[in-house]
C-alpha cells in the first residue's frame, strides 16, 4: 500500500507533528511493502531531514503562497494519484484539520480524523481508532473506501528517527486558482504550541489573580513546559483564550500535566485526560481532579509551588 | 462574480446546528459497544455551533441585514434544539430529516440542500463535541467546491468579502475571502446568548422547513466504543515534601 504523507512546515522549518505524521505513515507503508513519499509545499530549509523519520520519498511542491486548505488539499489529491496512494495522511493540527475533510470529500474519500491508533488491516477495510465524546471514549472505525485519509492526533506516536536517504524530487503541478488570501500571520515566535507541548503547567482560579501567575511562569520556565489554564480563567480574561484547556478549548496529550488550582469539572477533564500522567495541586481534597491524577498535592498552592519549583530546580542541576 | 451587484442584495447566511450530548452527560454504550446510551441523557445544541457560529450568524442578521437560516440533520425529535435557535435569533429554519450515520452522510446532506440555493456564508462550529470530526464543514467545502476556512476566531463582512481571523497554533492567520464560502466557528468569534421570553415566543412562529434525506453511500463504519482504561487511583505526596514528588515523577512515570 503506497502511501502520501503531509509534511507541513512553518517558515522553513518543519512541524513536530510533521515528523510525527512522516514516521506514522512510513510504519505503515513498511508493514504493508508499500512506498512512504511525504509532500512538502513551499521553500524548506532541509527536506531531507524526513527521510529521517521514514520517507522513502519527497516531493517539493514549488509554492510561494501561504497556507489554503483549499489549494493543499488540490495538491495533495493530485500527487496521491500521480503516487498511486490509497491512504493519505496528515496531522490533526490545525491546517490538517482542515485539509482531511476538504481532501475525502473531493477525492472521494472515506476519512477518519483525530486518529490515536496504528491501523489493522481487514478483508473489509482499514480500521483505526479514535477519541470521542471529547476524550470520554475510543471509537474503533473501519474505513471500507479504497482511497483512505486520516489525521493523526498530535503527541499520540513519538517520531522514531530510523534514518535512510529518500530522493527529493521538485513536482511540476498546476496551483489551482484559490479564493482565499491571506492577508497577513501573527505568531508568537519561539513558543512551543500548546498541542505539541510534551510538558504543560495549568492554572485555575485556585490562583486567585492573574498577577500570581508568576508561580506557574517560574515553574514552567524551570520544567521545560508550557502554560495553560481551565476555562474560567480564561473567561475572566485573566489569560488568553488561546491558552484554555478542556472540552471546548484545546485539547492536549502532554507526556506530564500539572494542574494547579483546578477542579476538575469535566469538562477541562476531556482536554486533558489523555495526558500521560497528570499531577494535581490543590487545597481542596475533595476536588474531582484527584479522581483523574496520577499524583496529587493536598496543600496551599502559593507555599507548595514554589516548594516544588525548588525541589525540580536542586533536580535538574 | 460581480461585488457591485452582491452588495446591493441582502446577504444571506445558513449556520448549521447540530445536536451533542450535555457536556456533562455520562458516556455508556449498549448493544456490544456499539450503540451510545442515550438513556437519560440531556441533549443541546452543540456548543460551538450554538456560542460561536449561531450567535455571529445573528449579529450579522441584526447589524448586515442578512437573511439567517438555521440547518440541522436530524429526526423530529431535533426540533426543540431548532426551537431554540430561533428563539435567539434567525428568520427559519430548516432540518433535513435523516437519523445522521456518519460525518460524510451529515455532509452530503447539507451539500445536496444547499447544491441549488443562493447563499454568501456557511457557519459551522469548529467540530461536535461528541466526535469530535472538525470534518462536516470541510466536506460540505469539498463537494460544492467552495473556500474553506476553519477555526475562525472573529468574521466581519467588508466590501461583498469576508475578514477572518484564523487560529493557527500560536497566532492567527488574517484571510480575506470572497463570498459564497464556508466557515467554521472558534472561540472569540461570539459570545453566549441566552434566549429572552419574547425570542421564545417569537421562534414558536417562524418557519421550520423539514426536507426529506437523500440516499448516501457508507465509506466508514463503526466498529465499536471502548471506554478508556481507568486511572488506578492516585498517589497522595507530602505538600512539605516535593522531593519526593519530583524523585516520583523522574523515576516512577519517568517524564522528567
Amino acid at each position: 500500500m503506497n502511501i502520501l504523507v503531509f509534511a507541513d512546515h512553518i517558515n522553513g522549518q518543519f512541524k513536530k507533528t510533521a515528523f510525527e505524521s512522516v514516521s506514522y505513515a512510513s510504519r505503515v507503508a513498511k508493514s504493508n511493502n508499500g512506498i512512504c513519499t511525504a509532500v512538502v509545499l513551499g521553500k524548506m530549509n532541509d527536506p531531507a531531514k524526513l527521510s529521517g523519520f521514514g520517507a522513502n520519498k519527497i516531493l517539493e511542491v514549488p509554492y510561494d503562497g501561504k497556507f489554503s486548505s483549499n489549494v493543499y488539499s488540490s495538491v495533495l489529491m493530485e500527487l496521491a494519484n500521480r503516487e498511486n496512494a490509497e491512504l493519505v495522511v496528515v496531522s490533526h493540527d490545525l491546517n490538517g484539520k482542515s485539509i482531511a475533510g476538504l481532501l475525502a470529500a473531493k477525492w472521494g474519500a472515506g476519512s477518519v480524523t483525530g486518529v490515536v491508533s496504528m491501523p489493522e488491516f481487514h478483508n473489509d477495510g482499514m480500521d483505526v481508532v479514535k477519541g470521542v465524546f471529547s476524550a470520554k471514549a475510543y471509537a474503533r472505525y473501519r474505513i471500507k473506501s479504497a482511497k483512505k485519509v486520516i489525521s493523526v492526533m498530535p503527541n499520540a506516536f513519538p517520531p522514531e528517527e530510523v534514518g535512510g536517504d529518500a530522493n527529493i524530487e521538485s513536482v511540476n503541478i498546476s496551483i489551482p486558482a484559490d479564493r482565499i488570501e491571506v492577508l497577513s500571520v501573527e505568531r508568537a515566535e519561539g513558543k512551543v504550541p500548546l498541542p505539541e507541548a510534551d510538558i504543560v503547567v495549568s492554572g485555575g482560579r485556585g490562583l486567585k489573580g492573574p498577577e500570581n501567575w508568576h508561580l506557574l511562569e517560574d515553574l514552567a520556565t524551570t520544567i521545560g513546559g508550557v502554560l495553560a489554564c481551565s476555562r474560567p480563567v480564561a473567561d475572566v480574561d485573566w489569560r488568553p483564550h488561546n491558552e484554555h484547556v478542556g472540552q471546548t478549548g484545546i485539547v492536549i496529550r502532554p507526556k506530564l500535566y500539572i494542574a494547579v488550582g483546578i477542579s476538575g469539572a469535566i469538562q477541562h477533564l476531556a482536554g486533558v485526560n489523555n495526558s500521560k500522567v497528570i499531577v494535581v495541586i490543590n487545597k481542596d481534597p475533595e476536588a474531582p481532579f484527584y479522581k483523574a491524577a496520577d499524583y496529587g498535592v493536598v496543600g496551599d498552592l502559593f507555599e507548595v509551588v514554589p516548594r516544588l519549583n525548588e525541589a525540580l530546580k536542586k533536580y535538574l542541576k | 462574480m460581480p461585488d457591485k451587484a452582491k452588495n446591493l442584495t441582502i446577504m444571506e447566511v445558513i449556520v448549521c446546528i447540530s445536536k451533542s450530548p450535555d457536556t456533562t452527560a455520562r458516556i455508556a454504550f449498549t448493544d456490544q459497544n456499539t450503540k451510545y446510551d442515550e438513556q437519560g441523557v440531556q441533549f443541546i445544541m452543540n456548543p460551538f455551533d450554538e456560542f460561536y457560529a449561531l450567535v455571529r450568524g445573528v449579529e450579522l442578521q441584526e447589524k448586515e441585514g442578512a437573511q439567517l437560516t438555521f440547518l440541522n440533520v436530524g429526526p423530529a425529535s431535533n426540533d426543540i434544539i431548532i426551537r431554540k435557535a430561533l428563539a435567539i435569533g434567525g428568520n427559519k429554519a430548516v432540518r433535513i430529516d435523516t437519523e445522521p450515520k456518519s460525518a460524510w452522510d451529515v455532509a452530503k446532506q447539507i451539500a445536496s440542500y444547499l447544491k441549488d440555493k443562493t447563499f454568501d456564508l456557511v457557519l459551522f462550529g469548529k467540530e461536535t463535541i461528541d466526535y469530535n470530526g472538525s470534518e462536516v464543514g470541510a466536506m460540505v467545502a469539498g463537494i460544492l467546491d467552495l473556500p474553506f476556512v476553519s477555526n475562525a476566531s472573529k468574521l466581519e463582512f467588508e466590501n461583498g468579502n469576508f475578514i477572518l481571523n484564523r487560529d493557527i497554533e500560536g497566532g492567527i492567520e488574517k484571510i480575506r475571502v470572497a463570498a459564497p464560502c464556508i466557515i467554521s466557528a472558534a472561540k472569540g468569534m461570539a459570545e453566549q446568548r441566552i434566549p429572552n421570553m419574547r425570542g421564545i415566543m417569537m421562534a414558536k412562529t417562524k418557519p421550520l422547513e423539514v426536507v426529506p434525506a437523500v440516499e448516501t453511500e457508507d465509506l466508514v463504519e463503526l466498529v465499536s466504543y471502548s471506554l478508556p482504561v481507568e486511572k488506578s487511583g492516585v498517589k497522595l505526596v507530602d505538600p512539605e515534601n516535593m522531593d519526593e514528588l519530583v524523585r516520583l515523577l523522574s523515576e516512577e512515570a519517568k517524564v522528567i
